[in-house]
């Protein structure tokens, strides 16, 4: 649940605001290996904050050309995607001399939370207050009622006396802080590695996610948890051997990209994103 | 309206002044790729450069790799074979206005079909290879169908329904490599393709085979179809306006169909490119290596190429020739082959802002009008 909420979430603010970001994926992968290095530093909670902080960077990037210079958000979304797979291929070879792959020691990992129902990752509970937060942020506040109009009407917000390039670019690397968490998540403590292609897929899993909530913070927790439930059922299925020897492990990893598939094409049908996302803004 | 007839030298001045503003366009199309190559070849070097490594020498492997001499030109325009195809797919797509960046799977089953056919149908060779294509670029066009009955009928993003059916043939393809199509001889690669389906090298020593040929003619047709045909002209309106379409009576969902099936089939015959059509191995291996992330790199050649099937040929050949090259670069300089992946990406960030350049200059100019120093800071950001 934790990487597909707290990702969901962060682009929920920033296509709220207008600014659709699918790198995502790439933002993961790049902040997965920078947690990395920043734990092996300093520590589990500078690994998380060199992820958030290199998430945001590469939010703060594609907000700049999406926002100011009018660029093709989706173009800039696929250049982020291969970029991460160059920067974090020689990364792991420069950081580590191995090629592919790197562990990371239980020093290094977000330590668990003991909880009567076992060890629980503390980012559990981040996840919920990062959702709640942005909730709270979008419709309760004068900055959520800003972004809302930015996504909405640009033209009218900025009639209004609201700075929409700020807000835009404050949306843009919101997604980015957030995804930067999410992507250490991944690397510091769910899978305790770093690969060259870590996220597999959850950055796109993450923006089915975005529209499964149909832009609520609440409703992405539960997307989340859905989506969530069938990587963890393909991670823990896969290494059953008597349920491998049923079905090949290969189908049973391919459930959460169907499951995503059916989720998208038939619970919900059609969303409505809001009426200026993805739109440059053009002052006349 | 004027109802005086235009004097002939008058149509001929407009003429001639509509050319030079479509010549001025393209020119400036031009400036803003090359800019974004010398971005993109620039951070490839920082990034080097940061690393530790020879910069210059990666980047004279590089050349050395590509065009050195006539082996590494033919396999330049080999690694160029299939990304021409996985090309047009994003190509074709992008301009019905369709983001389409399911090439990677359709990609992947195309190549699956080439193996099951080649490596079990006997035939004569010119047959066999036929059949092959055939059956790869139909498994290409089948994969592409669900996304775009979704996009449809349900309104699904096809970039999310693309990327799930990338997945979804990887693991599909990972699971027939080793249960199926394996080759009880050798565990890392699948059977090989028999000899009859099997395209020769062009040059002895070098990758290129006739496969390049069908990517080309490909190319071709892609053009016939989009400017001088009935349905490309309906997909071309697709993309530009699609209200414009449904009004004029055409059906949206036979235009998503359309432009979906043909990228899928050229996305297959991609994929065959890497099975009958590219020495020594005439198998798929394992671990999927040799289409590996053929069809992302398409996206790239694509946007370089502005979706124009000859940009496209173009884009491909230079995407292709850091493919090839960057053997040599790992030779000479020691850096990783993922390297280019990283110029790839930035190239491609660089294209998405093409009013960075007229921004920049402005910003550049006001400054420059108020005889402040000029802040170089903010330059710096710009340039990714």
């Amino acid at each position: 649940m934790v990487p597909l909420t707290i990702t969901a979430t962060g682009e929920i603010l920033s296509e709220r605001a207008g600014v659709v970001n699918i790198g995502l994926e790439g933002i993961l992968l790049i902040s997965a290996f920078a947690a990395v290095v920043g734990a092996e530093a300093g520590g589990p909670l500078a690994g998380l904050m060199v992820g958030l902080l290199t998430g945001a960077l590469l939010g703060l990037i594609h907000g700049i050309i999406a926002v100011y210079f009018r660029g093709d958000q989706t173009v800039s979304g696929v250049g982020l995607n291969i970029l991460a797979l160059g920067v974090v291929a020689i990364g792991i070879v420069d950081r580590w001399g191995a090629a592919g792959f790197h562990r990371v020691e239980r020093a290094f990992r977000v330590p668990p939370l003991s909880t009567p129902l076992g060890p629980m990752s503390p980012m559990v509970i981040v996840t919920i207050l990062l959702a709640a937060l942005t909730w709270y942020l979008l419709q309760h506040t004068n900055l959520g009622l800003k972004i809302q109009a930015c996504g909405e009407n640009p033209a009218a917000a900025d009639a209004a006396g609201v700075r929409v390039e700020r807000v835009r670019l404050f949306g843009a690397v919101y997604a980015g802080a957030l995804t930067g968490i999410a992507g250490a998540y991944l690397s510091i403590d769910w899978l305790a590695t770093i690969t060259e292609n870590l996220p597999a897929g959850r950055g796109f899993i993450a923006l089915a996610t975005v529209v499964f909530s149909r832009l609520n913070p609440w409703l992405a927790v539960l997307g989340g948890l859905t989506f969530g439930f069938f990587d963890s059922l393909g991670l823990v299925a896969s290494t059953s051997q008597a349920l491998t020897r049923v079905i090949p492990y290969q189908f049973i990893q391919m459930m959460p990209y169907v499951v995503t598939l059916l989720v998208v094409a038939g619970v919900i049908g059609r969303f409505r994103a809001p009426a200026a996302s993805g739109q440059p803004y053009r002052r006349e | 309206m004027d109802p005086r007839p235009v004097e002939p030298q008058e149509l001929d001045a407009i003429t001639r002044r509509e050319r030079r503003r479509q010549l001025r366009a393209a020119l400036g199309g031009l400036a803003e790729i090359l800019i974004a190559l010398v971005i993109g070849l620039g951070v490839g070097a920082l990034v080097m450069r940061g690393a530790g490594y020879n910069w210059r020498l990666a980047y004279e492997g590089l050349l050395i790799g590509s065009f050195g001499d006539q082996w590494a030109i033919a396999d330049t325009l080999a690694s160029a074979t299939p990304l021409i195809l996985t090309g047009l797919v994003f190509g074709l797509s992008a301009r019905a206005g369709y983001f389409n960046i399911g090439a990677q799977g359709q990609m992947v089953v195309g190549a699956l079909a080439a193996v099951a056919v080649g490596a079990h149908l006997s035939a004569p060779p010119v047959v066999a290879v036929t059949l092959a294509f055939l059956a790869s670029a139909l498994a290409g066009a089948i994969w592409a169908l669900p996304p775009a009955f979704l996009k449809a009928t349900r309104g699904v993003h096809e970039v999310i329904s693309t990327i799930m059916f990338n997945w979804i043939a990887h693991y599909t393809a990972l699971y027939l490599v080793f249960n199926v199509l394996n080759d009880p001889r050798s565990a890392e690669r699948t059977v090989r393709v028999l000899p009859g389906a099997r395209l020769g090298a062009l040059i002895p020593g070098a990758d290129m085979t006739a496969a390049i040929f069908v990517a080309v003619g490909v190319a071709v047709f892609m053009y016939w179809l989009l400017w001088h045909s009935p349905w490309g002209y309906e997909m071309r309106i697709a993309g530009l306006n699609p209200s414009a379409l449904r009004y004029a009576g055409a059906n949206p969902l036979w235009s998503v169909n359309l432009t979906f099936i043909l990228a899928g089939l050229a996305a297959g015959l991609a994929g065959a490119t890497q099975i009958i059509g590219r020495p020594p191995t005439y198998a798929l291996y394992g671990d999927l290596s040799n289409v590996r992330n053929l069809g992302f790199d398409g996206i790239a050649v694509a946007l370089i190429g502005r979706s124009h099937p000859l940009g496209i040929i173009l884009a491909a050949i230079f995407i292709g020739a850091m493919g090839a090259g960057a053997r040599m670069m790992q030779i000479m300089a020691g850096v990783p082959l993922d390297m280019v992946r990283i110029v790839h990406g930035t190239v491609i960030i660089a294209l998405a802002a093409p009013e960075a350049w007229t921004l920049l200059g402005k910003f550049l100019g006001r400054a420059r009008a108020r005889r402040a120093p000029a802040p170089p800071a903010p330059a710096k950001t710009v340039h990714r």
